[in-house]
């Protein structure tokens, strides 16, 4: 039988133990209905997700709602939004109380004598014409100016077909203000003009995605086999999907059979009632559904599946260092 | 499945039960080292643990709770966990 020592050498091992326990308990927040963008295919507002549910506006509620979150078991909440830091009492609360990461798209500037490591992760779309077109503004310059050189700040760079040819120009601007990036890929559905993607382009995005990681090894947080999988959607010959997905709300998860999946995730609307169906989009569908996170976690969940030969493992491992870097469990 | 409390024949039996339930390959019921950690090891996760709870509880009658999942890392720890449970069983059928 395959066991991890027999398929690690000492240094993979170690490097194995560092990761091997930290059993993280994810669940997403939508902090807000509200942002101060529109941006064309932001997943949110293009499936009516902020009309799901009417906002708590109460902060004590959600004071006792994020204690409720911890007894449950919660050991890392991700926010989102909307504009998480459009309510900054809100994102307090969470980060007073649990390990918490919050994504925005970095126009306001968080003060870090009040949140002195909250990591923060910022959208962004592309280079200025893209984001301008996809989002009214180039937010770049703006998120840059505020969170330069800040170590608890990454960009969530969402890769479009606009993209191509064009990643590396715009990993060397965040490199030269001394912050991170992790790639993610837009999803077909969200049904812009011009930003489908195409079998053949994403399979030469997937080596852009590797040359970026090759430059910039320490810009670009992320690993080949995450570029495979989310150009690919596929793993050990498994395809990505609705019978696959591990980022599915534990309580309206009705699978059966049930796939290796994150224990007792949740993806909460901000009436802290109602349940989304899964860490993205409802509407959207699972077959083309690109989402970064639940790829990632897709390799995380199913860790004996990778217990098959050193190359499998080691990629196993680098996919769970790269999740563990980004939400802080371990350091750059 | 063996009748009496014999630790090695439940660990047998368990060993047996993980391989069918889980497909795990190259490893027989005798080549399986009750010591090795199921988790750090194996990659054996809680889902997997819950899907050998239900068959051990069929096979055994015995209930494994969730929250003692994280103390059973091993065959043999599972074993003695079912020999006790078993143990308390029959101690409660004779009073
Ligand atoms: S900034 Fe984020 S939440 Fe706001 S519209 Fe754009 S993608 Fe959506
Ligand atoms: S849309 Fe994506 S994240 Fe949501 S259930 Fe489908 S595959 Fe999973």
């Amino acid at each position: 039988m395959k066991t991890v020592s027999s398929l690690l050498d000492k240094k993979w091992y170690e490097r194995y133990k560092k990761i091997s326990n930290l059993n993280i308990r994810s669940s997403i927040y939508d902090v807000t209905n509200r942002c101060n963008l529109r941006c064309k295919g932001c997943f949110f507002f293009s499936s009516n997700e902020e009309k799901a549910a009417p906002e708590e506006m109460d902060i004590r509620k959600w004071e006792a709602f994020i204690d409720r979150e911890k007894k449950r078991g919660v050991n890392l909440a991700i926010l989102i939004g909307g504009e998480p830091t459009l309510c900054l009492d809100r994102v307090e609360a969470f980060y007073k109380h649990l390990p918490t990461f919050c994504a925005t798209n970095g126009l306001i500037k968080i003060s870090r004598d009040r949140f002195p490591d909250l990591m923060l992760g910022i959208s962004l779309w592309g280079n200025e014409a893209d984001e301008k077109l996809l989002r009214g503004k180039d937010t770049f310059s703006i998120s840059s100016r505020n969170y330069e050189g800040d170590p608890n700040v990454y960009y969530l760079y969402t890769l479009t077909p606009m993209q191509i040819g064009k990643i590396d120009q715009i990993i060397g601007r965040i490199r030269d203000v001394d912050l991170k990036v992790h790639l993610q890929l837009l999803s077909n559905d969200e049904g812009i003009d011009g930003f489908n993607w195409k079998p053949e382009v994403l399979n030469d995005l997937r080596f852009e995605m590797d040359d970026v990681l090759d430059k910039f090894p320490d810009t670009v947080i992320s690993s080949k086999y995450y570029h495979e999988i989310i150009t690919t959607g596929k793993m050990l010959g498994r395809v990505f999907g609705w019978n696959e997905c591990p980022s599915v709300t534990q309580p309206l998860d009705n699978r059966s059979p049930r796939p290796k999946r994150l224990i007792e995730f949740i993806r909460w609307a901000s009436d802290l009632k109602t349940m989304h169906r899964c860490c993205t989009s409802e509407t959207r569908d699972c077959f083309t559904c690109k989402d970064g996170a639940a790829h990632m976690s897709w390799v995380m969940v199913n860790k004996r599946a990778h217990i098959r030969t050193t190359k499998d493992l080691q990629n196993w491992i680098e996919i769970y260092e790269m999740f563990a870097k980004l939400y802080q469990f371990i350091p750059w | 499945m063996p009748t009496g409390t014999d630790i090695e024949k439940i660990i047998l039996h368990v060993a047996e039960i993980m391989i069918n339930e889980l497909k795990l390959e190259d490893v027989t019921p005798e080549t399986f080292d009750p010591e090795i950690d199921l988790v750090d090891e194996v990659g054996i996760d809680s889902m997997d643990l819950a899907t050998v709870a239900l068959v051990l509880r069929d096979q055994y009658g015995i209930r494994i709770d969730e929250d003692d999942y994280p103390k059973l890392t091993n065959i043999r720890l599972i074993s003695e966990y079912i020999e006790k449970k078993l143990n308390e069983k029959s101690e409660a059928a004779a009073c």
